[in-house]
């Protein structure tokens, strides 16, 4: 893990690099946390990745998060490592909720990490998290005529009733 | 066939085929198709139930002949929403829902999760603790090391490894049930350390047991190496390149076949994994054969952690004393008030936890296995997520089968060693 001062001098580069770029730091418990816009999330692991001072180019997960009911609502995170320094370093995204149909959106980074693949449809399938480029952007643990995103804050952790005999007259013609 | 010699140089044998012509070209050369015919690629579906894919796994194979032109997996057949629920229960009693993704490696699933929340709560763990963490952990990966073993020779064919390595590995589950009353899913590791001491004399058994499985795996290696069957199904067979695994985020023995010495255990040791003399194995070609040696030299020096970290176990509380962390023992509760309200405060509520979110990875049988927790400060978690290893080498699949025959696909799969529980979560 970069300490709270490399932290920073990485977050001042970005920023003169590219404005805008860096939403703000954060080192909790000695993880290393870089807060970026949803807009310029490739351009800086991009930067990560190829700078030769940086070098973080082993993308060890990928996951979103829901954080209902704070704004913005969605959280993609990148975990970077170098494998030579063995330093990891943990970007995160966040996304507002466009609400009605329309989904958050943020770009795909499987060009620059093939690993990303399965994981960014994962986020898809979980969050409803659209990944701009993704080459195959489907369902991959939910079934694929499912509706809805299952680990949204607000949908609901209940699922079908179980059926027994004390209960099944309450469904009728269940066994169709 | 071919052969591939330690540089890595192939060796030509007698058919005229090399690992790096495809197998196709072979079929090609005797290609005297009757005019009129057309050859076209067959979709093959295969799985999800077949005994060969390891669990429910839905492979959709392109063929060309017994070629193999395009491997896509279909999963989430056993997907239970474990995540999801974990998010409505709190912190301690995640910890039996989470042993339940990767259900051959169970123990490595609650440390992840444990490390995660003690990172947030920052919260010390005993090093009695941490040594006994680490011996469940490594005969842990010996009995997951041994299943995938067992189940790849039956796949091959070889169908009394299943029977050999099933015996030994009940005598792991025996050692786990004697020191937490479960043979699997034992909710045996902690918040702060692990639920109970270890009963007397079990030190002794499993020095026992150690010496016991030394010896056996030169008897498996005896089975298997000197099986001409088994080494010309698995030398030359699903070579990736090193660089091309690591863009495709494969970890584990997988990686350490194809000869980087990534482990987790070395390069960022936790739980003391520095106080303890151990060697990584590798590989120098990547192939199936490699990635069996890896596994069984690494089941060698597990049995090596667990001698030295029962030989030098430190005596000590095995979990933490903090009371808002950990209950307090049982004793206690007759005569001390102020036990009996923690205890009655955690069973009920649970402990709380700082918000934050932290993101911790240990070396699973299968590679780099993260928990990502986050909490808002309340007694349950806000999300967990694991990043289970198979789920991501599975992606590696693909390439390692592309222009080999249908026959090898089998040998990759098992040699993958994908947990599906743990895919699918």
């Amino acid at each position: 893990m970069p300490d709270p001062t490399g932290l920073e001098l990485i977050a001042n580069e970005l920023r003169e690099r590219r404005p805008d770029s860096i939403a703000g730091t954060l080192h909790h418990r000695g993880i290393a946390t870089l807060v970026v816009d949803p807009g310029h999330v490739l351009g800086v692991l991009t930067w990560l990745r190829d700078d030769p001072l940086q070098r973080y180019g082993f993308l060890a997960s990928l996951h979103a998060c829901d954080y209902l009911p704070h704004e913005p609502r969605f959280g993609v995170h990148y975990e970077l490592l170098n494998m030579d320094r063995v330093e990891r370093i943990h970007v995160k995204a966040l996304l507002g909720d466009p609400g009605a149909s329309e989904l958050p959106a943020i770009d795909s980074c499987v060009e620059l990490f093939p690993t990303a693949d399965f994981q960014e449809r994962e986020a898809f399938d979980m969050f409803g998290i659209e990944f701009r480029g993704h080459p195959d952007l489907r369902r991959i643990l939910m079934p694929e005529e499912y509706e809805g995103w299952p680990q949204r804050r607000d949908f609901p952790l209940g699922g079908e009733p179980v059926l027994f005999t004390h209960n099944e007259h309450q469904m009728p013609r269940w066994y169709e | 066939m071919t052969e591939r010699e330690p540089d890595g140089r192939v060796r030509e044998l007698a058919t005229g085929v090399t690992a790096e012509s495809p197998p196709g070209a072979a079929v090609e050369a005797f290609d005297e198709r009757p005019e009129g015919l057309e050859e076209e690629m067959l979709t093959l579906n295969f799985g999800p139930h077949h005994p060969a894919t390891h669990g429910v796994l839905r492979l959709l194979v392109k063929l060309e002949g017994e070629v193999v032109k395009d491997v896509k997996p279909y999963i989430g057949y056993v997907h239970t929403g474990i995540e999801k629920n974990c998010e409505d229960k709190s912190y301690w009693k995640v910890i039996p829902l989470v042993e339940r993704m990767d259900y051959l490696s169970y123990y490595f699933n609650a440390l992840t999760f444990c490390m995660s929340v003690e990172r947030l709560l920052d919260e010390e763990v005993p090093a009695r603790a941490q040594y006994l963490r680490v011996i469940h952990c490594e005969l842990n990966r010996i009995h997951s090391h041994l299943v995938w073993l067992g189940t790849s020779a039956l796949d091959l064919g070889a169908i009394s490894m299943l029977w050999y390595c099933f015996r030994e590995r009940d005598k792991v589950l025996d050692l786990f049930e004697a020191s937490s009353g479960q043979r699997m899913h034992t909710r045996y590791i902690q918040v702060g350390g692990v639920i109970e001491d270890i009963p007397p004399d079990w030190g002794r058994k499993v020095l026992e047991f150690t010496e016991d499985m030394v010896a056996r795996l030169g008897q498996y290696e005896a089975i298997l190496d000197r099986n001409e069957i088994f080494l010309q199904r698995t030398k030359g067979v699903g070579i990736v390149p090193p660089e091309r695994l690591l863009e495709l985020g494969v970890t584990g023995p997988l990686l350490r076949a194809a000869g980087n010495p990534w482990d987790l255990r070395k390069a960022d040791p936790y739980s003391s994994y520095d106080h303890f003399d151990f060697k990584i194995p590798i590989g120098t070609v990547g192939d199936c054969y490699d990635r069996y040696r890896v596994r069984i030299a690494e089941i060698r020096e597990s049995c090596a952690i667990v001698r030295q970290a029962v030989e030098g176990l430190p005596e000590g509380p095995y979990i933490t004393t903090n009371r808002k962390v950990a209950l307090p023992p049982r004793h206690e509760l007759a005569t001390s008030m102020e036990a009996l309200i923690h205890h009655f405060k955690l069973v009920t509520e649970g402990f709380r936890v700082p918000p934050g979110e932290a993101y911790v990875p240990i070396e699973s049988p299968r590679g780099e296995l993260g928990c990502f927790v986050v909490s808002d400060g309340s007694a349950k978690p806000v999300r967990v997520h694991m990043r289970d290893p198979s789920f991501v080498n599975l992606q590696s699949l693909r390439e390692m089968c592309l222009d080999g025959y249908i026959a090898d696909m089998i040998v990759n799969l098992a040699m993958l060693d994908p947990i599906l529980g743990g895919i699918d979560r």
